[in-house]
């Protein structure tokens, strides 16, 4: 009785699972590491493209960090049921795309599904790191960032820093006055510290970073970043750590609040640290593009970007790419993306966008927001200072902050540690450049 | 008479053993032999491309000075946690076992940080003692005292390992306890009348009556140490700074997941594992000789 009873059951669920899809919406899975505020602006945009059209549904699941959602994508292709659109980090690029057959690249996508696509509509300084040396697009950036000096204004008055540093001897000097004027544990400092000094330092002084313009153009790159420009600017930071002029703040960005409690007055992060440092930091504070070299040739050249682009994951159905083809449209739409960059403080992916925000007078407002734009476009992009891609580059950057620790603890010289970072993440490369064949 | 039981059946006992069997193999056997077959193989970490390449990954492993290390820092770290996790634990089970008043409350309080994640756990200790925002990380500054875990190797290390200790102490003072309870009254009390103190009576009769527990708990805090830390260590140095925190389990991990290098990982995970087995032997052939059940 019971039993059959469940067995009605059991096929009317079936007959009904069976017969749903005849008239469902197609569903888009899009895995993503956005948290707090920046999570229900991915939620409200996919609630928007759902609401805009009513053949596809995007649904968007939290899977954790960076490294967490990239591994969780990377395990699920491997057994089989991995997302449609995965959003992964900047450093996760060469792993991604080397994965040929797990991938779609975007360019082929918006071929394969005839959906209109003008890649010229992109800022090139974002698009590139995203793309092949041809330029083809590989993923599509989402929410990207760069690196930039919050300056506490009213703790640079206060010390008699009359002006906002520009070089790094400036920035040497008025972490100096800060530290005699009470900022005994951090004149400056930065998250992200082998972003900040070995990536976008290489960069913004126009030293390449490793051979074959950074990685992009084949995975038989080597790391070159231990010239005397390099060991010049470790041994600078080694011998203000040892007074707490400088402070190592951590590879990541866990010592941001450094910043927003008034420590150090100086300190180099992310762009996109802007949304918290709103809503923390009880003094007037204003970003400024990097600190450079003045007596290095073309220096400062451009920033390179950071943040994260989403992948199409490779064996879907077609009617499925069609509509992350539409979704990427959605994305892409001018007012869309002004009101996005404005938000959360992401750039801007379309140059549309950006001139938009521009003839708005939105920078004039919020001059914070313009300082990564202005880095990034500040001069032509050259082999040194187009992006950069490196296999196990989510490993690397721990890598090489552990020698820059190292250093700056005393425990090696500036030489060695870089020497022992090129030459460790050497090995790495080569490991990667076997399996990536 | 008794009557004994006799089964005739040749097949039964295997029969009940079966499911048993099939746990140990498929849970344990099955992902171990898995560990040692990768680690013979090069693969990237989409698994597109694979191939056999012997002992390359072995070889590699023990070129890199990193690695041996790791070894020593896992070392470091595996006696500190143990030694101190046990005498601690032991130290507050015998308070715990006297005639207390709240004694209830007592026994429940100290079980709880096992309750504890170990990613939790870390992150706790590292809100306490983090340079710039920990609690009694500020009061250290303030008596000038650098506190430097970002870049102090030495201080990195004493904030996991108390980390570490804080959690496993529930769970060897819980066992510490049994045992201590099970331990007959009028033994204790025979050693009282010939004259013997506290600490004589402690060391003399529980100590050895607690051996055997005190083996048990130091072949499962060996375990501990070696593999259940590493989430600790993520959450508060991430193996750093400069490796002084990156133990050999921690390493496997970083090798492993964060750099996609599934071979050289497999290669340290079967290298650990031998380690593993050799340790505890080791305990069971000539600790265990010391042990009075």
């Amino acid at each position: 009785m019971a039993f059959r009873q469940i067995g009605v059951a059991a096929s009317v669920t079936v007959a009904l699972a069976l017969a749903t899809p005849a008239y469902a919406v197609t569903e888009i899975q899009w895995w993503h590491a956005m948290t707090g505020g920046n999570n229900d602006i991915v939620n409200k945009l996919a609630d928007d493209f759902n609401a805009s059209q009513s053949d596809y549904k995007v649904v968007p699941t939290f899977k954790g960090s960076y490294p967490d959602t990239m591994n969780a994508g990377i395990a699920a292709f491997r057994a089989g049921t991995a997302p449609h659109i995965i959003q992964v980090f900047e450093v996760g690029t060469a792993t991604m795309m080397s994965a040929t057959g797990a991938i779609k690249p975007v360019y082929q996508l918006m071929k394969d599904v005839n959906e209109p696509f003008d890649p010229k509509a992109y800022l090139p300084a974002i698009t590139g790191y995203y793309s092949t040396s041809k330029g083809d697009m590989l993923s599509f950036p989402f929410n990207s960032s760069s690196m930039v000096m919050w300056i506490n204004k009213d703790e640079l008055k206060k010390a008699g820093v009359a002006e906002i540093p520009k070089t790094w001897p400036e920035v040497f000097d008025a972490a100096k006055k800060l530290k005699a004027a009470g900022h005994t544990t951090c004149g400056f400092s930065n998250a992200w510290a082998s972003w900040a000094h070995i990536e976008q330092f290489s960069a913004w002084h126009n030293a390449p970073i490793g051979s074959k313009a950074n990685g992009l153009d084949g995975f038989d790159t080597v790391l070159e970043f231990n010239s005397p420009l390099h060991v010049k600017h470790l041994q600078n930071l080694m011998d203000l750590q040892k007074d707490k002029t400088y402070d190592y703040a951590g590879r990541g960005a866990a010592s941001e609040n450094r910043f927003a409690s008034g420590e150090c007055a100086i300190f180099l992060t992310s762009s996109g640290y802007y949304a918290t440092a709103k809503s923390t930091a009880k003094f007037d504070f204003t970003s400024a593009p990097m600190p450079y070299y003045p007596d290095v040739a073309g220096a400062p050249q451009n920033s390179i970007i950071g943040g994260a682009s989403l992948w199409v994951m490779g064996g879907k159905k077609p009617e499925e790419y069609k509509g992350v083809a539409k979704f990427f449209t959605f994305l892409s739409d001018t007012n869309r993306q002004a009101d996005l960059h404005q938000k959360s403080g992401y750039l801007p992916i379309t140059k549309a966008a950006y001139e938009k925000t521009v003839k708005d007078g939105f920078y004039d407002k919020n001059p914070v927001l313009q300082t990564p734009l202005k880095e990034l476009t500040n001069k032509e992009p050259t082999e040194n200072s187009r992006g950069l891609r490196f296999g196990n580059m989510v490993q690397m950057r721990d890598l090489w902050a552990e020698e820059l620790e190292g250093a700056l603890a005393g425990k090696k010289t500036a030489q060695e540690a870089l020497d022992a970072a090129v030459a460790r993440g050497n090995a790495m490369l080569r490991t990667f450049e076997k399996t990536a064949k | 008479m008794e009557k004994s039981v006799v089964f005739n059946n040749k097949l039964l006992p295997y029969l009940l053993l079966v499911p048993q069997l099939i746990i140990t193999l498929v849970f344990f056997y099955w992902p171990a032999s898995q560990a040692v077959w990768q680690s013979f193989k090069r693969e990237d970490a989409f698994g597109l491309t694979s191939e056999f390449v012997g002992f390359e990954n072995y070889q590699s492993l023990f070129a890199q000075p990193e690695y041996y290390a790791s070894m020593l820092t896992t070392l470091i770290f595996s006696s500190l946690v143990a030694a101190l996790s046990l005498s601690i634990a032991l130290l507050f089970a015998t308070q715990a076992d006297k005639n207390l008043k709240a004694a209830g409350a007592y026994k429940t309080m100290m079980i709880w940080p096992y309750a504890v994640a170990p990613a939790v756990a870390g992150v706790l200790w590292l809100f306490i003692f983090h340079p710039s925002l920990g609690t009694l990380a500020r009061p250290l500054r303030w008596m000038n005292f650098d506190w430097n875990p970002l870049l102090n190797g030495n201080h990195a290390m004493i904030l996991v390992v108390m980390a570490a200790v804080w959690k496993q102490i529930s769970y060897n003072f819980l066992f510490f306890l049994a045992g201590l309870q099970s331990i007959p009254k009028s033994v204790l009390e025979a050693g009282a009348i010939d004259g013997a103190g506290p600490m004589r009576r402690f060391w003399t009769i529980v100590f050895p009556l607690l051996s055997p527990t005190t083996f048990f708990l130091l072949v499962v805090n060996i375990v501990y140490v070696f593999f259940d830390t590493f989430g600790i260590i993520d959450a508060v140095t991430g193996g750093g700074p400069a490796g002084a925190t990156t133990t050999m389990v921690y390493k496997v991990y970083a090798d492993g997941r964060l750099g996609g290098d599934l071979g050289g990982s497999a290669a340290q995970s079967v290298v650990l594992m031998v380690i593993v087995i050799a340790l505890t032997a080791i305990q069971f052939k000539y600790v265990e000789r010391k042990v009075q059940y």
